[in-house]
């Protein structure tokens, strides 16, 4: 056995500080292996040591949560005796490194979060953030490296295929998410995977090792080299140019078949009562899984590493506990009960093995042929891993507060022309090329799918709607992180919102650079204050979810990306709307109309898709959405849409009032003749993106009654237009500005993804 | 009457089959892979997902599974057996209907809403549809593409074997309404005697106009309506033109 | 003793994985290219009590049987050792 040396602890990215502290613990040197497990538990993906701190200021109570943060998944309770869990988590590093099978394993990691649970998972939704797939366009902040489009396009190739690959063998649709194109996320795809189960209320499980002498068992696939050190270290240091090809091994192949029979036969094994805890292993494996598990219950486990199924000969210690072969998990049974639990493993052709048992003593123990060969109290690896206050200093901004092009009056001519370009800018064009490769009706409960605020799912169980949404934008919280981040929380609520359903929770993932660098812990921290602020105004905690560093490639890190994912609950399914114009002759109203100074404008526009896409520019401020108008605005658009007024809804968000009443016209092929008055700038009214307002549809004869209750939140109501024709109208001072056919905006909005994307 | 839903491990369409049955007011069952028993099912569906994970081709190892070789004997006898997507795939595969299945055309998974058209209504599964007319039924696959050697195409063609063909919203059969590049568009065929329908897209997914679509509901109706009959002056079945 | 088995499509069937692939190699400057079409390739590891007769003849029962389907595609095999 290797004493160990210096190096070998750096190796295992422990700083000397780090290591003191584990002799300390232990009172003598640890192992090769012991030191593999605190490696991997003290990584910053394992142990959060970096944001920790940070995080605990999160809301996470709330009246509706059943289960917050520090489980395989967060819990909220949907009313009539069932919950539902969900939760994001990011499989960044490893889908840069192997774009499919990384890909394809973050989607099955996050389902067995939610089947450990005791939830059957019913929703995939995907953040996916990508480098430009087009060779024009805008090239992104000072400093910015060269467009690789080609390599770009390849990585989101191997992406989409991987995501489609697992989720649709393994029997959920993947209703949603989002696609987002940056120069800065050109070495650094984020791949944010999230999903979402039902269980009953009175058959949750939890990852918790509990009745000392209880027998540990081993389920799923044999464990192999792949995968050691893969997400916990991949996911703990930047990556510098030539890596990707040299970590390749790192990344595990997903099995979708396998992990559709362990969740079957899970579901199956809790549902005997002979289950006392249940956990996935996911990264760092069988050493995370053991010492949680015991930690959670305030036991331990004692495990002979013999009995642990192995896919190669001559494994050793080190490597059977650090591997991340996909497809395992690790439960505890009720001594006496083993038997109903094997049956269950058997009829779905598993494996099931004992492997060790819970012991009193609060440790992980481990064994190999007989020796011991680690041991180390749960606590040091778990509650006591090392805590970071890192320092934080705000940076330089590298771009500027004002335009840094001078924005003319436009003719309509041109503002047509602007609004074909938003709409076949890959950001903002449908994203069909993307979730045509996903089944996103099995199960048959999918009412909303893909394309639309957010997502909708029937719950057959209850009758009710459950809608979700996933929601960031890094470009906004490049310019403000707070600003940024609450206009994330507020967007991803307000999606839920349109379709009538009251938000009730949510989880994040937020994808950040090397937090050693003190400016980027600045970005995280301000990300967080943003992130409680919006969630404390709008009453949703969160319930756990992910926090994803070192997301750097040569230095360079990401624009900082917090990713919201919202899940809100509608009584009745059949009372919620779409965005889409459903007739002709309904009037247009805008909920929430505000008016902001031209200066403000002129620097919040500088943050906007408009400025990216048309100007090639970035400048200014994101919007500073105001928070109590935002609330009201949500909760005016669901009443109103439980009172039956509201035909349609859509919020305003990339692109502007523009994008937006054009996405309305698509679906059933109904135009619109907009009018904009004279005290307006048509350019701002057009495609500025103020936050806290929702597009709706009425009949003309409740534009009254919803302008009352509109009132009732002290909200004013703009006349927009009317839905007809098989064009979009648009006139300013009553004067026609510009008229675009229904055919032409759609062909570009619905082809332009597919046409950048295949090319060769 | 007993609508039989096969299962086998990796079937993920199988509770929508199930679900369907339900909302069309019928007794529904699972029928474990392993068994052999049909438990006097009435109809069984062979519903889509991977089977056994499909590594090899798609369906070629459920052909293998003990409740196939009692499908088959079913079959034989006359009894109606459906297969949707994967179960199209495996009826294919175990040789009750023929042809074979290729990759889509553009070598992806597609998950759409497609119009298919009814070619022949006096089938135990369109009796309740009428002839020519065109459905909104979704799929969702990545092997769909269906292909057959020339003669086995005239047979299948002049034998009213063809019930349903991809096609336009009115009715036109296009290449583009062909979403998989199938030959001739074709979504679903029938065997010679008339009692084993394989189609492509999933009539269990279009059975709730929340989702989208109920036209899939023609398709059960249908069944229920030959299952009646059969029942009361079998055993004569409703035979191909 | 090892078996190779080559299971390719039929050459009256479209290939459509490889078309792709050709268009891909053309597109890439590869010029020279006429036709690609893209199989499988199976390794059987077989026991070494067996004849080689009974060899080929398991091989060959497993190749048609099971590994390939006929409508669509056939197989050629080799035995080493």
């Amino acid at each position: 056995m290797p004493s160990i040396t210096a190096e070998l602890v750096e190796q295992h990215h422990l700083i000397p500080e780090e290591y003191q502290k584990i002799l300390e613990i232990l009172g003598r040197e640890p192992t090769i292996t012991e030191l593999g497990i605190f490696s991997v538990m003290w990584s910053e993906h394992c142990s959060y040591k970096s944001s920790r701190v940070h995080l605990k200021r999160l809301p996470t109570r709330g009246e509706a949560v059943v289960q917050g943060p520090g489980e395989n998944a967060g819990i909220i309770d949907i009313g009539h005796g069932y919950v539902c869990a969900f939760k994001i988590e990011s499989h960044n590093h490893p889908s840069f490194v192997e774009p499919f099978q990384g890909a394809a394993t973050g989607v099955g990691g996050i389902l067995r979060d939610i089947f450990t649970m005791g939830a059957r998972p019913i929703a995939i939704m995907d953040s996916l953030r990508f480098g430009p797939i087009a060779e024009s366009g805008f090239a992104g902040p000072p400093g910015t490296k060269p467009v690789n489009a080609y390599f770009n396009r390849r990585i989101l190739r191997g992406v989409v295929s991987g995501i489609a690959h697992y989720g649709n063998c393994f029997g959920v649709p993947t209703i949603g998410g989002e696609a987002v194109f940056e120069p800065c996320y050109q070495n650094n795809p984020l791949v944010n995977a999230f999903a979402l189960g039902i269980a009953k209320k009175d058959q949750i499980f939890y990852g918790r090792a509990g009745g000392s002498g209880n027998p540990v068992i081993y389920v799923g696939a044999k464990t192999g080299k792949d995968g050691i050190h893969g997400a916990s270290l991949l996911a703990s240091s930047e990556f510098s140019g030539s890596d990707g090809q040299q970590k390749r091994p790192n990344v595990q192949v997903g099995d979708p078949f396998l992990e559709k029979l362990l969740l079957e036969a899970c579901l199956k094994a809790m549902q005997t009562g002979a289950v006392v805890g249940i956990q996935d292993m996911g990264a760092a494996g069988l050493t995370c899984s053991t010492c949680e598990m015991g930690g959670r219950g305030g036991t331990g486990i004692e495990i002979e590493l013999d009995r642990v199924p192995q896919r190669e000969t001559g494994m050793s210690s080190y490597e059977i506990m650090l591997s991340e072969s996909q497809e395992r998990m690790l439960l505890v049974a009720q001594r006496g009960r083993e038997e109903e639990v094997y049956q269950v493993f058997r009829k779905w052709g598993l494996d099931a093995v004992e492997i060790g048992t819970v012991i009193d003593k609060p440790v992980l123990r481990v064994r190999q042929h007989g020796e011991l060969v680690a041991e180390i109290p749960n606590d040091a690896l778990t509650e006591e891993a090392p805590v970071y206050n890192r320092p934080i200093a705000s940076p330089q901004r590298i771009v500027p507060l004002d335009p840094s092009v001078r924005i003319h009056a436009r003719t309509g001519d041109e503002l047509a022309q602007d609004l074909l370009k938003l709409l076949s800018a890959p950001a903002i064009a449908s994203k069909r090329w993307i979730y045509e490769q996903y089944d996103t009706m099995v199960r048959t409960n999918t009412a909303v799918g893909p394309g639309s605020d957010a997502a909708l799912l029937h719950v057959k169980e209850t009758g009710q709607g459950l809608a979700m949404a996933l929601d960031g934008n890094g470009r906004y919280c490049f310019l403000d992180p707070r600003r940024g981040a609450r206009l994330a929380v507020a967007e991803s609520s307000r999606n839920v919102s349109v379709t009538g359903a009251r938000p009730l929770a949510a989880t994040n993932c937020l994808n950040f650079g090397n937090p050693e660098k003190p400016e980027i812990m600045w970005q995280f921290y301000e990300v967080v204050e943003g992130i409680r602020e919006a969630c404390e105004a709008l009453q949703i905690p969160i319930t756990g979810g992910n926090v994803s560093f070192y997301n750097e490639t040569d230095g360079r890190g990401i624009y900082p990306t917090p990713v919201l994912g919202i899940v809100g609950v509608l009584n009745r399914v059949e009372s919620h709307v779409t965005l889409t114009f459903p007739e002709e002759g309904l009037t247009i109203l805008l909920l929430g109309k505000h008016n902001i100074s031209q200066q403000d404008f002129e620097i919040i526009f500088g943050s906007s898709q408009y400025a990216q896409t048309v100007l090639q520019s970035i400048w200014g401020l994101p919007p500073d959405v105001d928070l109590e108008r935002e609330k009201k605005v949500q909760a005016c658009c669901r009443q109103l849409i439980q009172a039956g007024l509201v035909r349609s809804a859509h919020d305003i968000s990339d692109g502007g009032l523009a994008v937006a009443v054009a996405e309305c016209c698509f679906g059933k092929n109904v135009g619109a003749t907009i009018e904009i008055a004279q005290n307006e700038n048509p350019l701002q009214w057009l495609f500025s993106e103020d936050p806290s307002q929702i597009m709706v549809t009425v009949h003309l004869d409740q534009v009254a009654e919803t302008s009352r209750i509109a009132g009732q939140y002290n909200l004013s109501v703009a006349v927009l237009g009317t839905t007809g024709g098989n064009s979009l109208k648009i006139s300013f001072d009553r004067q026609p500005l510009f008229e675009v056919p229904i055919s032409l905006m759609k062909n570009l909005y619905e082809s332009a993804l597919e046409a950048a994307i295949e090319k060769i | 009457m007993k609508f039989g839903v096969v299962v086998f491990p990796g079937s993920n369409c199988d509770h929508d089959a199930y679900c369907a049955a339900e909302i069309m007011g019928q007794e529904a069952q699972f029928l474990w892979h392993e068994s052999r028993d049909l438990q006097g099912s009435d109809v069984v569906i062979l519903p889509g997902g991977f089977s056994y994970g499909d590594y090899l081709r798609t369906g070629a190892i459920a052909r293998f599974a003990p409740i196939l070789s009692s499908i088959k004997e079913f079959a034989s006898r006359g009894g109606l057996v459906i297969g949707i997507c994967n179960g199209f795939q495996i009826l294919l595969e175990a040789g009750l209907l023929p042809g074979a299945m290729l990759r889509n055309r553009n070598l992806k998974f597609i998950c759409r809403q497609v119009n298919i058209r009814v070619e022949n209504a006096f089938t135990s599964f369109t009796n309740a549809c009428s002839e020519r007319q065109v459905l909104q039924v979704p799929i969702a696959h990545a092997e769909g593409n269906y292909f057959a050697d020339p003669d086995t195409l005239i047979g299948l063609e002049n034998s009213g074997q063809i019930v349903f063909r991809y096609c336009t919203p009115s009715g036109e059969i296009t290449p583009e309404a062909n979403p998989n590049g199938s030959l001739n568009n074709i979504a679903g065929i029938m065997s010679r005697k008339g009692n084993v329908l394989g189609m492509m897209p999933h009539p269990e997914r279009a059975c709730n106009p929340l989702l989208g679509s109920s036209d899939g509901r023609l398709i059960f109706a249908s069944l229920i309506r030959a299952i009646s009959l059969m029942g009361a002056s079998k055993p004569e079945l409703i035979k191909a033109r | 003793m090892k078996a190779n088995i080559y299971v390719s499509p039929k050459k009256t069937v479209l290939d459509p994985q490889g078309a792709t692939i050709r268009a891909a190699l053309a597109g890439l400057g590869f010029g020279g290219v006429e036709t690609v079409r893209q199989g499988k390739y199976f390794q059987i590891l077989l026991s070494s009590n067996l004849t080689p007769a009974q060899a080929r003849e398991q091989v060959e029962r497993i190749a048609r049987e099971v590994l390939t389907n006929p409508v669509i595609e056939e197989f050629t095999f080799q035995i080493e050792e």
